[in-house]
């Protein structure tokens, strides 16, 4: 196991080198420079304000020095905040991001969970349906028309929360339960098919001939075999939950990374741009191996087999 | 196994806790919550009596405080209210007393010499002096400093600027010396009628060099990295900061007039949750997307501010030689109706534009025939919606290329409402002038500059802001070669008026406003450009805001007057 995650390791950081090397020479690639005034410069005045941020220098060379700083962890300092490094501003907005991402992550696959189970234990019934009909809105519908009709309803006309802004946990609520709902429809839509058909399995049938109670059934045979395919989706699932939903992020006024990458990309921050991919790939691998790790939890058979591979 | 699973799980959950734990305790969240915090309870604290709070939202983060690098709207907006340079825009954009308390301008109008007050304090309790301007203005023309506006304000006009700019020569040749501690001689390239405006800008204002160089890099990325020497000080503010305030600065010396204790800030990008944030008594001001004014047009705390921007058409007579042709240009410039632009496309109160200086911007100086008049008034309509003008021109164009058909491609940002102009515009073209083929091209907007400099298109949607407060700022694009002429106009009348009015014309105003009547006219007998409309900003704003002046350039909002009203 522990080789097993050393050569995981590895071959993230390959990944990474690939990632930053890829996206590094597509914005380079972008129109226009990162200059504000830009339309108000002489040519030669362009010229030295873009050999101060080491923009004249050839492509290859921008690379080589930026994978030097990288090296060293450093991810250079923006073009749009003045003399602000990027690790700076990548810090003080994950945590916004990130603690919504993982409230709606962790209620929404909860909620989802019981939500699907309950259907497919009570299948063709009216709870059944009303949780189709449920997860159906949840995934079809987008999370900021939740976010506009959440903050109407229970912000602007109940006045029951923060219409906006980031502050205490109560601002958090309603963009948490905007963000939940897709995560939540679409556990439920996974493991009420996946619960129906291992419900249906020989070896359910064998666990209650064995005379085990009916809660022991569904949840310590079949939920654990339900869960597999739940967890490939939430893999990546969870990381655009954690970068941030830039959409809600705007309309709840909530300072956090996805609404900056955004805005990075439209003012050419080059090292923003740069600081906020690699960070979003660093989640992506990380997640993914935590989600290779969590199959092995459930089914052993999987690590086994990983493990030898 | 069964200890490996545990193993497992708690590794899980001790990955999951720390990400927890970035989420709720890293510093930035905590200080945005407690802005927030002071945000949502500074309504209340209007409420109270004796503070005098106002709250507002503000449309992005302020990228730059400092002086010589800032560029946009945000950073001379908080750089005005937290800084004074020599002068300060007060009532309809007239500079009042500042750092200085008046100057003497010798008679070849090149040598202008301000007497500065001796009360004035840095936050850090040094005086303001002469030096603290020799060194911001030989900063923000330094090379090294990379700073955009410095060269772009200075070059032309302060002597030797151009050249320290481009490092020919040492910043020390900047023709600004101190003269004592408190007299500030400055040296110009051409005299400048309008330098004293200028002299309230951003760019201008003075820096603390011992504070400066202390900071080294990190000056001016938080407030304690910045000092005031305006009517407020910058509080709880980082770079990335998305909430912050203004308070009031106790030092400043004119404090007695300001009657704000505080203004709170909040970054709010969409207009639909300022507005949700306005209706909950949060903010006293929200600006209003066309989408939402009709939804607010009859709201009682509805108000439009027009601004000084102006929007027009550019028509790049080098690609396309149909656009070379006069009577073509002159038929594009009457064939669209900006009636229906600024009504039904834009509808945020813009004005339609009949000429390059907007209303409301300059007045006549005295002396002339129409002092004190609104230029936009004196010089009057000079091309306006005419569909069947515009086809008379339109008919002898084509006739004088010897075609009935012409294609054209207009060129603009993929913005929504530019898109939605874009289709507009062409639609209408197309419409009134018979065998006009227009395309649309939408690019994001770095593109579009550099579509615009390499001159490669042929009607573009272009947009300019004035820097200061002369329609010079608008007239010099013209010129001939002039860097943002881009679209090969070129008339040596007008050149040689535009050109007077720096030279020989410099220190006779009036001669220089009649130069610049004449010149414009002369623009839009050319058909150079055809404007379309002048940008305006719909908003609730609170009536207990009062005393807020709007200015024609430099920070937007002038709040060293402005008081909390009694109005509810």
């Amino acid at each position: 196991m522990f080789r097993y995650i050393l050569r995981r390791l590895f071959y993230m950081l390959i990944t990474l080198f690939i990632i930053a090397t890829v996206s590094f020479f597509l914005m380079k690639m972008l129109p226009g420079s990162p200059l504000n005034a830009e339309d108000k410069l002489s040519e030669q005045q362009k010229a030295i304000v873009l050999e101060k941020y080491g923009l004249n220098d050839p492509v290859p060379v921008q690379y080589l020095k930026y994978l030097g700083g990288l090296a060293q962890g450093d991810l250079g300092i923006s073009f749009a905040f003045d003399n602000t490094p990027v690790t700076k501003i990548l810090v003080d907005r994950m945590g916004p991001s990130l603690q919504l991402g993982l409230q709606s992550l962790l209620i929404g696959s909860f909620l989802g969970i019981i939500l699907g189970l309950i259907a497919a234990v009570f299948r063709n019934g009216a709870i059944d349906y009303t949780s189709t009909v449920i997860a159906v809105l949840g995934s079809s519908i987008p999370n900021f028309v939740f976010a506009g009709l959440l903050q109407y309803v229970f912000a602007v006309q109940l006045e029951w929360f923060p219409v906006a802004l980031w502050g205490g946990f109560e601002y958090s609520i309603l963009p948490t339960i905007a963000l939940m709902i897709f995560p939540m429809a679409t556990a439920a839509r996974f493991i009420r098919t996946e619960m129906v058909e291992v419900l249906n399995s020989n070896f359910i049938l064998t666990a209650r001939a064995k005379g085990i109670g009916e809660a022991g059934v569904v949840f310590k045979h079949g939920l654990r075999n339900g869960l597999i395919p739940l967890i490939t989706v939430i893999g990546p699932m969870a990381v655009s939950m954690l970068t941030g939903s830039m959409v809600i992020e705007q309309i709840f006024a909530i300072p956090g990374i996805g609404e900056q990458f955004v805005t990075s990309v439209l003012v050419n921050d080059y090292p923003t741009i740069m600081g906020t991919t690699l960070l979003f790939a660093f989640l992506f691998v990380v997640i993914i191996l935590v989600i290779d790790l969590l199959y092995g939890l459930i089914d052993p058979r999987i690590r086994v087999s990983g493990g030898n591979s | 196994m069964k200890l490996k699973n545990w193993a497992l799980l708690l590794a899980f959950g001790l990955l999951l806790s720390v990400l927890v734990a970035c989420g709720g305790g890293d510093g930035g969240t905590k200080e945005s919550s407690d802005n927030a915090e002071q945000g949502a309870t500074g309504t209340e604290d209007t409420a109270t009596e004796g503070e005098n709070v106002l709250n507002f939202v503000n449309g992005d983060q302020i990228p730059s405080m400092d002086p010589s690098l800032a560029t946009d709207e945000y950073g001379f907006q908080f750089l005005g209210a937290t800084m004074e340079g020599l002068y300060r825009l007060g009532e309809n954009a007239q500079p009042v007393e500042g750092i200085a308390k008046d100057h003497e301008v010798s008679e070849d109008g090149l040598t202008w010499t301000f007497t500065l007050r001796e009360d004035a304090v840095w936050s850090n309790g040094d005086p303001v002096t002469a030096h603290d301007f020799v060194y911001a203005w030989q900063r923000a023309v330094n090379p090294e400093t990379g700073s955009e506006y410095g060269p772009y304000m200075m070059s032309g006009v302060i002597k030797n600027a151009t050249a320290v700019s481009t490092g020919e020569a040492p910043v020390e040749d900047l023709g600004v010396k101190a003269d004592g501690d408190f007299t500030l001689v400055v040296e110009l390239e051409n005299p400048t009628a309008y330098f004293e405006s200028l002299t309230t800008f951003g760019t201008f204002l003075p820096l603390n060099q011992k504070f400066v160089e202390e900071q080294g890099n990190k000056f001016a990325t938080s407030s304690d990295t910045l000092l005031a020497n305006g009517p407020y000080v910058l509080e709880d503010w980082e770079s990335t900061s998305n909430s912050w305030n203004l308070v009031k600065n106790e030092e400043y010396w004119d404090a007695e007039t300001v009657q704000l204790d505080k203004m709170t800030y909040e970054v709010v990008k969409k207009p639909q949750t300022g507005v949700d944030l306005y209706e909950a008594g949060t903010v006293d001001r929200a600006p209003l997307s066309s989408d939402l004014v009709d939804q607010y047009a009859t709201h009682e705390d509805y108000t439009v501010e027009p601004q000084t921007s102006i929007f027009y058409l550019k028509m790049n007579q080098t690609r396309n030689e149909a656009l070379a042709n006069k009577n073509i240009r002159a038929a594009i410039s009457r064939a669209f109706n900006k009636e229906a632009i600024v009504n039904e496309i834009l509808n945020n109160g813009s004005l339609v534009a009949n000429g390059i200086i907007p209303a409301d911007f300059s007045r006549l100086p005295e002396g002339s025939p129409d002092a004190g008049k609104d230029f936009r008034e004196v010089s009057g309509d000079l091309v306006t919606y005419d569909v069947e003008k515009a086809q008379e021109y339109w008919e002898k164009g084509l006739e004088e290329l010897g075609t009935d058909t012409v294609e054209l491609e207009l060129l603009g940002d993929d913005g929504e409402s530019a898109k939605v102009m874009g289709e507009y515009l062409a639609n209408q073209l197309s419409t009134n002038l018979p065998g006009l083929k227009v395309t649309l091209k939408n690019v994001p907007f770095e593109q579009r500059l550099d579509l615009d400099t390499a001159m490669d298109y042929d009607l573009l949607i272009s947009g300019w802001g004035p820097d200061f407060l002369d329609p010079y700022t608008f007239l010099n694009l013209f010129l001939t070669d002039g860097e943002n002429n881009k679209m090969g106009y070129s008339n040596p009348e007008y050149d040689e008026l535009i050109n007077a009015t720096t030279t020989e014309l410099a220190t006779d105003n009036v001669a220089r406003y009649e130069n610049f009547l004449e010149a414009e006219k002369i623009l839009f007998e050319d058909a150079a450009i055809a404007p379309i409309y002048q940008k305006a900003v719909a908003q609730l704003q609170s009536p207990k805001v009062e005393g807020v002046i709007v200015n024609p350039f430099g920070p937007t909002y002038e709040y060293k007057w402005a008081s909390v009203g009694s109005a509810e």
